[in-house]
């Protein structure tokens, strides 16, 4: 019997040999996402829009403030893309230059939450015991504020522009990060591969950042994602209802509300600043559902 | 549960009251002045001081803090200054009607067509109709709403006269404004629902309900959206913040008399107590909505109550 078998010869070498590359969190979940279509397709909707907010008005023959009264309320042309206003601005670089704000207030917004939200969660979960208390504490308390009643209050008593702005929706929008960052955190403390670094004697401040901290982006990354909209959305209301930016800055708000005025004669003023805003929100809304998806399979549903 | 609640009625006291303070010093940094600024510096020291001593303005920060405190404990929330001679309760109470109908409709819509949607999306899944309630549940939160109600408000009411462009005479007037502001609870309830339904779809006891030969009607509406809908009541509380969020720009652009209009003109106007009023009132509104949704829910699942009860 034992001669029909043969002991086939196993190189110890080959055993472990991992056949694979060892990828990153992020180039698994990039593998991940380039798999759905509909987030690969937002991704490059948002660079183009980016790009085009970044050059239109750079490679345009006009500025977003020169106004021109003989050509007001021009329908789209070839020489005006997107028509023209009521003091005859070219609506092509407005509609960009508006763009370029709400990104720019928008990716402002979000690096200030990551930056104070991370910071607090982490702090709280970390130190734990009475500080942790009396910094939940505060959250709870912070977070039965409506947040637009805070941003209103504050948009009064400070100048118009872009970094009231920004100010403004920071202090209120680092909360939720706090929180995800500290549960996340918690979570991942008492793990093995914490006491097993631990055990092996590595410092404190390397554990922060070479376990807590790459273990944590993920949820970082994907709460990002959702306040980069709701960033914009804040900053086009406040606009619409006249306590935003103010002319002749053109944020995207300020274009709609431009638009909204005469909207039953000249339609086309409100449409291609409604239309970019609406693309931007949809994209980023569905590009964060897919760097959800990606990031943290368990989520998916 | 006692204790929970209890603990939960402190920090609501907590946070109304950091809002109330915050709010209050905010106002005094305002710029510009509740009075016409032309008219009041042809006023005479004295008529000024009067004035002034009217409304309260006289004293130092710190006094007339104390004073609006003990105020509003009493239910006082000062005199409005532009409509001379109001309370700024009775001004808001009289907004209250208008806001609350659109509101509910708007719940209402919401919460109907969102349950039906979802339902189905999850029920047949992956077809097309699956694929147009996530389309929908996409730009109901991505369509700013004040777009949404202007572009509603150009077609129905103006191009097509269907219903009324904006005013608040009869109910017709509702209809509009109650539709636009119920996109973005739509757009949730569908989402959360599908979500819900698709998990519950895949228990065992679907399967064992679908195997003891029960229609698949009966499957559908007893075993799983029963077991869907209830944690439904968890998305209320954002529902309603979007709702109050909505309110600002949907009432001002169907020129409805509600509180979120009033809010803005008040602001536009430099209307302190009734600034200070309405911030007041949305607030204590959305953190009571938040603190019933959690007993209620808590109610309504039991395994929620425990943990609730181990958290407490």
């Amino acid at each position: 019997m034992d001669e029909l078998f043969v002991r086939v010869h196993v190189d110890e070498s080959e055993k472990e040999h991992i056949a694979h590359p060892n990828l990153t969190a992020f180039q698994e979940g990039w593998l991940r996402l380039k798999k759905n279509k509909a987030a690969v397709a937002s991704l490059f909707t948002l660079i183009a829009i980016g790009l085009l907010a970044l050059l239109a008005p750079v490679f345009s023959a006009y500025s977003y403030k020169e106004t021109n009264y003989d050509i007001i309320y021009q329908i789209p042309s070839a020489a005006h893309l997107f028509g023209t206003d009521q003091f005859g601005r070219d609506l092509w670089v407005r509609t960009w230059m508006g763009t370029r704000i709400s990104l720019l207030i928008a990716f402002v917004a979000a690096f200030l939450d990551l930056t104070v939200g991370v910071v607090y969660g982490a702090v709280s979960a970390l130190i734990g015991g009475k500080v942790d208390a009396v910094m939940q504490r505060f959250i709870e308390i912070l977070v039965g504020i409506p947040h637009l009643i805070i941003v209103i209050l504050l948009m009064m008593i400070m100048p118009a522009g872009i970094w009231t702005i920004v100010v403004a929706l920071s202090i209120t929008g680092w909360v939720n990060m706090a929180r995800l960052v500290r549960a996340e955190i918690l979570k991942l403390k008492n793990q093995e591969f914490v006491l097993a670094a631990r055990v092996l004697g590595t410092s404190t401040s390397r554990i922060i950042w070479k376990h807590l901290i790459p273990n944590t982006v993920g949820v970082i990354v994907i709460n990002a994602m959702f306040t980069i909209p709701s960033a914009i959305f804040t900053e086009a209301f406040l606009s619409f209802i006249g306590i935003g930016m103010q002319e002749p800055k053109a944020s995207l708000g300020v274009l709609i509300n431009n638009g909204y005025q005469v909207l039953r004669n000249f339609p086309h003023v409100l449409i291609f600043p409604a239309i970019v805003i609406v693309l931007i929100m949809v994209c980023f809304s569905i590009l964060g559902d897919g760097l959800r998806d990606a990031l943290d399979p368990r989520m998916r549903k | 549960m006692i204790k929970y609640i209890c603990k939960r009625l402190i920090y609501l006291v907590l946070t109304l009251w950091v809002i109330v303070t915050a709010t209050f010093f905010l106002m005094k940094k305002l710029p510009g002045s509740p009075f016409d600024a032309e008219r009041f510096n042809m006023m005479s020291a004295q008529q000024q001081h009067v004035i002034l001593e009217q409304y309260g303005l006289n004293e130092s920060l710190p006094k007339q803090y104390i004073k609006y405190m003990g105020n509003i404990l009493h239910g006082d929330f000062g005199t409005s200054f532009t409509y001379t001679g109001q309370k700024v309760s009775t001004v808001i109470g009289g907004r209250i009607g208008p806001s609350a109908l659109i509101g509910i409709q708007a719940v209402l819509i919401g919460l109907a067509l969102g349950l039906v949607l979802g339902i189905i999306a999850a029920w047949k899944h992956n077809s097309g109709i699956d694929y147009f309630t996530m389309i929908v549940a996409v730009l109901g939160v991505s369509v700013p709403n004040f777009v949404a109600a202007a572009l509603l408000q150009y077609y129905v009411a103006l191009k097509w006269g269907i219903l009324p462009v904006g005013f608040w005479t009869d109910w017709k007037c509702s209809v509009l404004p109650s539709v636009a502001l119920s996109f973005s609870a739509t757009a949730m309830v569908a989402r959360f629902i599908r979500t819900e339904m698709l998990e519950v779809l895949e228990q065992d006891y679907i399967i064992t309900a679908k195997a003891k030969g029960l229609s698949p009607m009966k499957v559908l509406m007893r075993h799983a959206v029963r077991n869907s809908i209830i944690p439904v009541v968890t998305i209320l509380g954002p529902i309603v913040v979007n709702l109050l969020t909505g309110s600002l720009a949907v009432e001002n652009i169907y020129t409805i008399p509600g509180i979120g209009s009033l809010f803005v003109d008040s602001i536009k106007a430099n209307d302190y107590s009734t600034i200070m009023g309405i911030t007041i009132f949305y607030s204590a509104f959305y953190i009571f909505v938040v603190l019933i949704v959690d007993i209620a829910y808590s109610l309504i699942d039991p395994r929620i109550r425990l943990a609730a009860g181990k958290e407490a």
